[in-house]
């Protein structure tokens, strides 16, 4: 058999990959903190204010990533559903599994600090907008999925609907957030123009590419942490994870 | 129950298990006309409740009207979804269903096809009635009506998708309306939408045409997806 | 930039200290409970349970 192929099938099963994902982890954690360290000084203290909207644009520099990241991960655990359905592998769904709660959690701060930044760049908390309206549904899309995960007792069943479910939905996104787009045009009437983002100097944009890439890396390492629990919960009667968590006590 | 014509005539094949589920389906719910009249009333019941809760000021009920008929359409259709495949499931019938020889998707758009005709066909014709109450008139009630009649298949279409997902759960309905109403959103931002493009004296071609096209895509695969996870809920 | 302005945020500090606190909560409340979640795994795999083995 080919070298290449059979490496790239090497961390396939839950018990290989197990050990790797440990480590990637732990790299991926430092990263994330550094260049979210980096990204916050740059953010808060170097940035200067802005024009129109003081330093209550600050906010930017957490929202937009954690919204990127909503719909990023999203787009990653459908991918993982796809796979788990085409080669039936447990792993893929163990991933996709792992992904939700972090994709979940991310649409929650992106909705937060939208509002949050609602109110002082335009007024109110919630402005019913095309963006935020999308959030909303993307963050029931999410639940939905953990919700028939948890419902499902046996854990192949719950892999299989819940792949079906993610990639329904992942089909689904375009045509919501374009719904979205043209039920917002049409009912604009009387409240406020949304297309308030400032004008980004290089500082702001490098600022909050770094904390794109933080949010991206710090969910690779919770994701990594939390598929190494669901191996070890899935897997548990096996005699590696005994002996893996035997030697760990 | 015995169904004798779980056995079917011929070896299988596409339109033919269409037709065979669509007569048997039918068949089933006409001896519960009751369960039919149910839904309707729910429907009405519904409608009624929101100018109970808002006031009937004519002009605040004129401006709600396509939004309160939508969604009160997608309530009353997640109402009856349970029933395309929960009884089937019970006795055992679907998995004979789903040995048969014809395909799977197949036999899933007849239930569909007649679960829309008891169900959301009626809806959409009672509609223009209690449109009335909301003070639309003339063309809004057809725009109405016609949105209703090309958006509830879909609904059906789709919900079939949740309803073969969530087959024999426990937290059986609401779990179903988490996981298919962000799915219902286009469908009642179109449907509603075109009654208040007509009301505004625009057209309402773009918002059907988009219904048409969405059931068009729903028809081709929601019975693809729900084959699947009734293959699945089955295993 | 004092400290006392950068805490002030030009008079928006409850909106954006509201916004940067409770994103930080939320990591906090995931990076805790996943790691509770593994730890409570490797818990359970450690018991000898059936006679599988």
């Amino acid at each position: 058999m080919n070298s290449r192929l059979v490496n790239w099938f090497r961390y396939a099963s839950p018990a290989s990959f197990f050990p790797l994902a440990g480590r990637l982890a732990v790299w991926f954690a430092v990263a994330a903190a550094l260049l979210a360290g980096v990204g916050l000084w740059l953010g808060l203290v170097v940035a200067p204010s802005d024009a129109q909207q003081g330093d209550a644009y600050r906010i930017i520099f957490i929202h937009v990533p954690a919204a990127w990241m909503s719909m990023f991960v999203y787009l990653v655990m459908a991918a993982w559903c796809a796979m788990s359905l085409t080669f039936n592998a447990r792993l893929s769904a163990m991933m996709a599994q792992a992904l939700a709660p972090t994709g979940a959690l991310f649409t929650v701060i992106a909705l937060w600090t939208g509002a949050l930044w609602g109110r002082p760049a335009w007024g109110t908390y919630w402005a019913w907008d095309a963006r935020m309206t999308s959030e909303l549904i993307l963050l029931f899309l999410y639940l939905g999925y953990m919700a028939l995960r948890q419902a499902i007792d046996d854990p192949r069943r719950a892999d299989r609907a819940s792949a079906v479910l993610a990639l329904v939905g992942v089909v689904n996104v375009p045509i919501i957030y374009f719904s979205v787009q043209w039920w917002n045009t049409l009912h604009q009437g009387a409240s406020v123009s949304l297309t308030a983002a400032p004008r980004m100097a290089t500082i702001m944009l490098t600022a909050m590419l770094l904390m794109a890439f933080a949010a991206w890396f710090y969910a690779i390492a919770v994701t990594m942490v939390r598929v190494r629990a669901i191996i070890l919960e899935r897997e548990r009667r096996t005699a590696w994870a005994g002996a893996f968590a035997g030697a760990a006590q | 129950m015995t169904d004798a014509a779980l056995q079917p005539a011929s070896d299988g094949g596409a339109w033919p298990g269409v037709a065979w589920a669509l007569r048997r389906d039918l068949r089933l719910a006409l001896r519960s006309k009751a369960e039919l009249g149910v839904q309707l009333l729910f429907y009405t019941i519904i409608v009624t409740l929101f100018p109970l809760g808002i006031g009937a000021d004519p002009a605040l009920l004129h401006a709600l009207a396509s939004g309160v008929l939508w969604v009160a359409a997608l309530l009353a259709s997640l109402l009856s979804l349970p029933r395309l495949f929960a009884v089937d499931f019970a006795d055992g019938t679907l998995e004979q269903i789903a040995l048969s020889p014809y395909p799977l998707p197949a036999l899933i758009s007849g239930k569909i096809l007649a679960h829309w005709l008891t169900t959301g066909a009626p809806l959409a014709l009672l509609s223009p009635l209690l449109a009335l109450q909301f003070g639309l008139q003339g063309l809004e009630l057809a725009v109405l009506a016609l949105g209703l009649l090309l958006g509830t298949p879909t609904l059906s279409l789709l919900g079939a998708v949740g309803a073969a997902l969530t087959l024999g759960l426990r937290a059986g309905g609401a779990l179903l309306a988490l996981l298919i109403l962000p799915l219902y959103v286009p469908i009642l931002i179109f449907g509603a939408g075109a009654v208040e493009a007509m009301r505004a004296g625009l057209g309402a071609g773009a918002e059907l045409s988009l219904l048409a096209a969405a059931l068009l895509a729903a028809g081709v695969g929601a019975p693809l997806a729900a084959a699947a996870a009734v293959r699945i809920a089955l295993d | 930039m004092s400290l006392g302005d950068f805490f002030a945020m030009g008079g928006y500090g409850f909106y954006v200290w509201g916004a940067y606190a409770v994103t930080a909560a939320l990591i906090a409340v995931e990076i805790v409970a996943v790691r509770a979640r593994y730890r409570a795994a490797a818990r359970l795999a450690a018991q000898p349970g059936d006679a599988a083995r």
